[in-house]
């Protein structure tokens, strides 16, 4: 009986570590005070105001946006084809091609950085929106690819072998059997290369000029030289959306499960 | 035969389009900072004269007439001041004195009504090979300068390797106290995350769903936001701190940011589902009813946990270490917004070379010894997990 009081305290206490720092910041969002402490005096939505019209944040926002949608599209198109591809098992060098394309996970984001740096400067695509989607495309992609490989393996062969059979060409095949059967793993793909994107700091640090200043390269400033309640707002809009981001991944792949 | 190779010319082409693009802005990027790293072309670029009768010289003897011809020429064609600021400071660093003698002889040739016959005559030292020597190794494009002064490591005068004085060996302190962090957070990680997932294991129905959620929640939310929350918790005025103070435990705020301890904190946090998730894999892929017939034979808790589920829940373990320590060495924001300046990981320091003092060469350098460091242990991070694929 000890064992297991101390056995359900422990999973409390760990619980509570992984998921309480999350839950504490939300309230703060909402403080009418300019410190970020508690207790709240009381309750105002001027940070969130401060957000969106605030002319730093907005640009930011709406810079996050833009970076993360041609990112999304980006990785989502090469990663979707390129995985389409990795199931051809005659390729040679299959796995060494597949590594390759989950490396851009492993490397320490501060090196790769470095390099970008050098590379895009030669290129003179530093300080632009092409050159940040670029370096923000290569660490989304191994997202696309373990997705969209995942939902690929999950289909049985037979299934295109058979409407092949039926007088199907190779087109339609693709389009009316493999990409519909696809479509979870290619969204939920999207979903996290957009939310990587969204996320990206260190690599923003290096490629990006002051006026592709994204919402996370805002937040990371904000908290290193003038922390303010404007980072709690957006800190509670970044929870929100991970929880809808959340809720479409595990919707989407039960949609997957059941398709099995 | 033909359906197969056009299926597989189909292939290919799906593949291409990625690949290019991450060979040309994945691998090459990779490239270009070790290049950095190893080419020095300071000095080559503004000797070229020099560079090609300087070939002929055997080292020993005092300088010949063409090579001072050649160099005069190289001297006075320079009109990019940085450049030769650069070349200077790589000149004096492999022979102490360069800097004033090189002064000395430009200021004495762009005098245009007193030309001086040679460079012997502007100052005595040109007479002296080894001004020489240290130009013409100089002149080689590539240089293990950067890469040794790494990790603290220097070239004498003499050319052999050796330890550089101590008020210049910072990286190796850095590189130590890099490993040590990500050590200890890897420690705190297998400590709280291996018993957290054998319990979930062993539940099932919404308790496990909770367990699962709650480790799910914070690696989906942006690692800036966590990094936020936990610098808003740990400040002096923080909801830690007043806790603790509440329940009456401490008098003074403790000190809990921009020290070790807060780093320590908010890295186990933000990479304990990292340990959490390979293990619970290998976890729930063991019987349930292992452990039971192992005390129906007799043995008690703590030896079946040895003897059953620990060396068949190990390689979980190893699976979770490796990839916690991996992401850990590389960790950049944390520390930079948790830490104080004692506990800047290479990270920081790499982007300090970069962006900070713009110097390309110990930026690339470093950064290639943190990607020796985390590509050696992902490889046996891969090896790890793909046994385990092929076992099952």
């Amino acid at each position: 009986m000890p064992l297991k009081i101390a056995k359900a305290t422990f999973a409390t206490l760990t619980v509570l570590f992984l998921v309480a720092p999350l839950i504490a910041i939300l309230p703060l969002a909402f403080t009418s005070s300019v410190i970020l402490t508690y207790p709240i005096p009381s309750w105002s939505l001027r940070w969130f105001e401060e957000l969106f019209f605030a002319d730093a944040w907005r640009r930011a926002i709406v810079n996050s946006l833009i970076i993360g949608a041609g990112t999304t599209l980006l990785a989502t198109i090469l990663g979707t084809a390129a995985s389409l591809g990795l199931r051809n098992r005659l390729i040679f060098f299959r796995g060494s091609i597949r590594t390759l394309f989950l490396l851009p996970m492993v490397v320490p984001a501060v090196v790769l950085g470095v390099g970008m740096q050098v590379l895009l400067a030669g290129f003179g695509l530093t300080n632009s929106y092409l050159g940040v989607i670029i370096a923000h495309t290569v660490v989304a992609v191994p997202f696309v690819i373990v997705s969209v490989t995942g939902a690929l393996s999950g289909i049985d062969e037979r299934v295109e072998l058979a409407a092949q059979s039926l007088g199907a060409s190779p087109t339609t095949v693709f389009r009316r059997v493999t990409l519909p059967l696809a479509m979870p793993g290619v969204l939920s793909g999207a979903v996290l290369a957009f939310a990587t994107s969204l996320d990206e700091v260190v690599l923003t640090l290096f490629v990006a000029g002051p006026n592709q200043r994204t919402l996370a390269r805002q937040m990371f400033s904000s908290i290193r030289e003038n922390i303010s309640p404007a980072i709690a707002a957006a800190a509670f809009l970044f929870i929100v959306a991970t929880v809808i981001i959340g809720l479409v991944v595990v919707i989407s792949r039960s949609m997957l499960a059941k398709r099995r | 035969m033909s359906g197969g190779s056009s299926r597989t010319g189909r292939s290919l082409l799906l593949l291409a389009p990625l690949l290019v693009f991450l060979i040309g802005f994945f691998v090459w990027p990779l490239f270009s900072m070790m290049s950095q790293a190893i080419s020095d072309p300071a000095v080559l670029r503004l000797l070229p004269r020099s560079a090609e009768v300087i070939g002929d010289w055997d080292r020993k003897s005092p300088p010949t007439m063409p090579m001072q011809a050649a160099l005069v020429e190289d001297l006075k064609a320079v009109d990019d001041d940085q450049a030769l600021g650069d070349m200077v400071r790589r000149l004096n660093s492999a022979r102490s004195g360069f800097r004033t003698l090189m002064s000395k002889t430009t200021s004495a040739l762009a005098d245009p009504a007193n030309p001086p016959a040679d460079l012997v005559s502007i100052d005595k030292r040109w007479e002296k090979p080894e001004f020489w020597i240290a130009i013409a190794d100089a002149l080689s494009p590539y240089t293990d300068r950067n890469l040794l002064a790494a990790v603290d490591l220097g070239r004498n005068a003499a050319g052999n390797i050796e330890h550089l004085p101590a008020d210049q060996s910072v990286n190796r302190v850095i590189l130590v106290r890099t490993f040590w962090i990500a050590a200890l957070v890897t420690f705190f990680c297998a400590c709280i995350g291996f018993p957290y997932a054998i319990i979930a294991a062993s539940l099932d129905g919404w308790k496990r769903d909770l367990m699962l959620g709650a480790v799910l929640l914070p690696l989906w939310t942006s690692l800036l936001v966590r990094t936020a929350a936990w610098f808003i918790l740990l400040q002096e005025q923080g909801l830690i701190n007043d806790l603790l103070r509440g329940i009456g435990l401490i008098d003074a705020p403790l000190a809990l940011i921009f020290n070790r301890t807060g780093v320590i904190i908010a890295m186990t946090h933000v990479l304990l589902p990292f340990m959490v998730l390979p293990i619970y894999s290998v976890l729930i892929t063991i019987p349930k009813n292992l452990m039971p017939a192992a005390a129906s034979l007799g043995a008690p808790p703590l030896r079946a946990f040895l003897r059953v589920l620990l060396p068949l829940s190990l390689r979980g373990v190893a699976s979770g270490c490796l990839l916690v320590f991996i992401s850990a060495i590389g960790y950049y924001i944390t520390p930079a917004l948790i830490g104080g300046p004692g506990d800047q990981m290479i990270s920081s320091i790499i982007a300090f070379y970069a962006t900070g003092s713009a110097n390309w060469g110990m930026a690339g350098a470093l950064g290639m010894v943190l990607l020796v460091a985390t590509l050696v242990l992902y490889s046996v991070y891969a090896r790890l997990s793909n046994d385990e694929s092929g076992r099952r």
